[in-house]
């Protein structure tokens, strides 16, 4: 490799482009985690003894861990049946079903967190609900602790298990099923015997995932936790009582079990590429019965209820009237009062004008960095290209709150010669969080779009005359642009309504509509709140739908847009 | 015109840390002259077209166009139009814009580089397609495009990977003859890179064969076809049994199942005493047992005929288990029948083994 630098050119400039890459990528993204690491033995071994004495922290390490492991079960019951279901079986309301059956993951994570508790928490609409079917005098259940957190991570996080199920399914041939049938197999004994072994990496990938997510969640610990420990959470309570040195032992304790997680999947996901068995049809059962078909639509309405519920209760508490609705089962008063205080208090407006301008320039810089690194690591040998990868990749992997602490412990001083600048405290802190959140969603979407194109078509473009500033420009560009458009909208989606690095980074000069929601649910306006919700949710649905459109007109171009 | 060959690859080597590569590779390409590369898949061929393009830089070794030294040069800067596999048309841009591409990059104002690629889509028969998205093209119509762009830039020497193995049987052979036709009539000097020695024969002047990363012949079709240089060579172009046979200068002697057979032969370098007789189907002969008192030939078996049009390809196998297969337009014998098997052409050519 070295040898070839000398005499190639073309080695000489892929390094020259890849090293301001690499250093901005390793100063944003894995330097913040190396000061995390240090900072963790300060003290040598003081800190992490401090952490394994502390009754508090190991609580918070089997908390989390139990919480983890009761979220993939909830998971799995809720995503694997309804894969099955809705993958497997034709019955009517399938089409209304599979339409719905991923919302609760487009819900930004704080919104979903408050669209609980305005269903499910002490005056509730559920709660209030079932109170008066029982006639009880007070609520029928408290909505807090363990169960509350695996309440919400079940209903928002079976979203990884049906999706990676179907795709699954998608890939099973139909047929191994009928040559079962043929065999003798019963409708059980199929699924059991044959279905589901084939489905088990998917299956394993996705619970993986939930295990990854729960493990690092914070937004349903910190609402519903009550004196519950939990391992985020855990953080930022010894980043706020001044105990640095902790926190940066928990964080890496979180963040380790992250890293590790994602490289079990990963070796999860390379085996998944064995189970796919040929071209085979997918088909799917049509359900005869007469009782089943009546009884499916009414089956399926219940269950796109409960899925759209948390989004209509939402919305419906953003349009009562702030106050009014006390116990009734449906607000007395509806008024848009709770939209328009938000357009025109200057005061409330902030946070929203906040949110997009820091969502706007860390989208910018993502579709810079991650266009270039993503294209050299697709297009371009030179040494450093496997660490490109994996620091792109990184901070999928590593929990937004390992991530706020990375930051707050890097950025928190002018020192040039640690690579420390000081951003702690001023507006630009949390646009560099949002950039380095969005760096896997931008890099993958430009990668996967690269890899659709021919090997061939730069050396072409070269082999006609074209200088590398026209080959970008003309042919590369134009040629991912879906694919780098669809990522950048993703990216602006998390941004826009990201809450969990903003609650530990935020200041004064860039608070963000989630921590806006979070202080007026403190307030008890809950109008406010959930108008403030609202608006986030349409927000993230205009984005993905358009998202959703470039990625459907780049697949039926075969990754290209036509230019004319 | 002058003898100074257009193109000159003067020992050009490149190794790959994974192995693989080329190693002193010397060739010289005339003005106007049509040069295959053949080889097995990891001969070199294509490391080889790749250094002459310029996306690969030779460890050693030198590249001469017109005489003067362009291994230093980039890719963007040879000139060089290059026809790929897979084509490597710009998806997002028409089957005009296409071809117009590389004149914009060499600065041609917008309405004559239209009208030239224009020019060029007419020469590949693709006047009223100028205006479609490349993917609305068939597999055959690619190619021409991908030609036309290549083309447009009046390239010194004209570099195809592979052009022809993206198109189905019948296809390819009526594009082979319209592509040597087309490249003649413009007098381009080209160089390209096949696996199929029939795409090699068909279109080129001369050919020249590689194995392992080294050249092992260049020639005429003809020369490569008769005068095999290596076992390598004869391996791979036509379709020959490779006998044991010793050489005493001018005849070779060929013994089976205690049977020798005397035969004119000719011998490529490196041939001593012991080697291999290259004995083509079309030099062989078949006949009845009763009909071969004054044949000079080995008993043997058919193991099984196929019937080709024109001709019987016999596979059939000698009393000591050695087999080969015999061209005939004989079609009388049958699976089973004993026959007796013959030299019928010399001389044979001889390689080391």
């Amino acid at each position: 490799m070295l040898n070839s630098l000398r005499h190639d050119k073309r080695a000489r400039q892929s390094l020259l482009l890849a090293l301001p890459v690499l250093i901005v990528l390793a100063w944003t993204v894995a330097w913040p985690n190396v000061s995390v690491i240090r900072g963790s033995f300060e003290q040598g071994l003081g800190y992490w003894r401090e952490f394994a004495n502390s009754p508090s922290d190991r609580e918070a390490l089997f908390t989390s861990i139990w919480i983890s492991i009761l979220s993939v079960i909830g998971s799995v019951l809720i995503g694997l049946p309804l894969a099955l279901l809705l993958g497997r079986v034709d019955f009517p309301g399938r089409r209304t079903l599979a339409a719905v059956a991923t919302l609760p993951a487009a819900l930004p994570p704080l919104v979903g967190v408050v669209a609980f508790l305005f269903l499910y928490g002490e005056s509730g609409f559920v709660t209030r609900i079932v109170q008066r079917i029982i006639g009880a005098e007070d609520p029928p259940w408290t909505f807090n602790g363990i169960s509350a957190i695996v309440f919400v991570h079940a209903y928002t996080m079976y979203v990884y298990v049906y999706l990676f199920v179907m795709a699954g399914l998608e890939r099973l041939d139909t047929s191994l099923e009928e040559a079962a049938a043929g065999l003798g197999l019963s409708r059980w004994g199929r699924l059991r015997k044959v279905t589901l072994p084939l489905l088990t990496p998917a299956l394993a990938g996705s619970m993986l995932l939930v295990f990854m997510s729960s493990l690092g969640s914070f937004s349903a610990p910190y609402v519903f936790g009550g004196g519950l420990r939990v391992l985020s959470t855990q953080i930022v309570t010894s980043k706020l009582n001044g105990n640095m040195g902790v926190a940066y032992v928990e964080t890496t304790v979180l963040a380790v079990s992250a890293v590790m997680a994602l490289l079990v999947l990963r070796y999860f996901e390379r085996r998944r590429n064995y189970v796919a068995v040929g071209k085979g049809t997918r088909a799917r059962t049509v359900l005869t019965s007469t009782a089943v078909r009546r009884l499916a639509p009414i089956l399926a309405s219940i269950v796109v209820l409960i899925l759209v519920l948390p989004h209509l209760t939402v919305l419906l508490v953003a349009l009562a009237k702030e106050g009014t609705w006390t116990d009734q089962l449906f607000p007395p008063v509806y008024t848009l009062d709770n939209f328009r205080r938000l357009a025109e208090d200057p005061q409330l407006w902030t946070p929203v004008r906040n949110s997009v301008l820091m969502a706007i320039i860390a989208t910018a810089a993502n579709v810079v960095v991650c266009f270039l690194a993503a294209y050299l690591v697709v297009m371009r040998k030179f040494p450093g290209r496997r660490l490109l990868e994996l620091l792109l990749a990184m901070p999928w992997a590593i929990p937004a709150t390992a991530i706020a602490i990375g930051l707050a412990s890097t950025f928190n001083r002018n020192d040039i010669t640690s690579g420390r600048v000081l951003l702690i405290g001023t507006f630009w802190i949390l646009p560099l969080a949002y950039f380095i959140r969005g760096v896997p969603l931008v890099a993958s979407a430009v990668e996967s779009s690269l890899r659709q194109l021919d090997a061939s078509l730069e050396d072409a473009a070269r082999g006609l005359g074209a200088s590398w500033l026209r080959i970008m420009w003309r042919i590369i560009l134009p040629a991912v642009r879906p694919g780098l458009a669809a990522g950048a909208l993703l990216a602006a989606v998390t941004a826009v309504g990201e809450f969990v690095a903003s609650v530990v980074l935020y200041t004064n000069a860039n608070r963000p509509i989630s921590i806006e929601i979070l202080a007026q649910i403190r307030a008890l306006s809950m109008g406010t709140a959930a108008a403030y919700s609202v608006l986030l949710i349409v927000l993230v649905l205009i984005i993905t739908a358009f998202a959703r459109t470039l990625e459907l007109r780049s697949a039926e171009s075969g990754g290209v847009v036509s230019s004319n | 015109m002058s003898d100074t060959p257009r193109l000159a690859l003067e020992k050009l080597a490149l190794r790959y840390n994974t192995g693989g590569g080329v190693d002193d590779v010397s060739l010289n390409v005339a003005p106007g002259e049509l040069l295959a590369l053949v080889g097995a898949s990891g001969s070199g061929k294509t490391t080889t077209l790749r250094l002459v393009a310029g996306y690969e830089n030779p460890d050693s070794g030198r590249l001469l166009l017109d005489g003067r030294s362009i291994e230093k040069l980039p890719a963007e800067k040879r000139g060089f139009g290059m026809v790929f596999q897979h084509y490597a048309l710009f998806p997002h841009l028409s089957v005009v814009q296409n071809v117009a591409f590389g004149l914009e990059a060499r600065g041609v104002k917008k309405a004559e580089r239209l009208k030239q690629a224009e020019a060029a889509l007419s020469g590949v028969g693709l006047a009223d397609k100028a205006g479609r998205p490349v993917q609305a093209l068939s597999g055959g119509e690619q190619q021409r495009v991908a030609l036309a762009r290549a083309l447009v830039i009046s390239p010194p020497v004209l570099l195809l990977d592979e052009p022809l193995s993206n198109l189905d049987p019948n296809l390819r052979r009526s594009t082979r003859d319209e592509l040597r036709a087309m490249l003649r009539r413009q007098g381009v000097t080209a160089l390209f890179v096949t696996h199929d020695q029939e795409d090699a024969f068909a279109v080129a002047d001369r050919v020249a064969f590689l194995s392992g990363g080294r050249l092992q012949q260049v020639g005429t079709p003809e020369s490569l076809y008769d005068a095999p240089a290596s076992k390598a060579v004869a391996h791979f172009i036509g379709n020959a049994a490779l006998m044991p046979a010793t050489f005493d200068g001018t005849h070779a002697t060929l013994t089976r199942a205690n049977r020798s057979v005397v035969v004119p032969a000719i011998a490529a370098p490196g041939v001593t005493t012991s080697a291999l007789a290259v004995l083509r189907p079309e030099a062989m002969r078949i006949s009845s047992v009763a009909n071969a008192q004054n044949i000079d030939g080995w008993n043997a078996r058919v193991l099984s005929r196929r019937f080709l049009g024109g001709a019987s390809a016999y596979h059939v196998n000698l009393a000591d288990g050695f087999e080969l297969e015999v061209l005939s337009d004989d079609r009388s014998f049958g699976e089973g029948d004993a026959v007796v098997v013959s030299v019928e052409r010399t001389p044979v050519a001889l390689v080391a083994d």
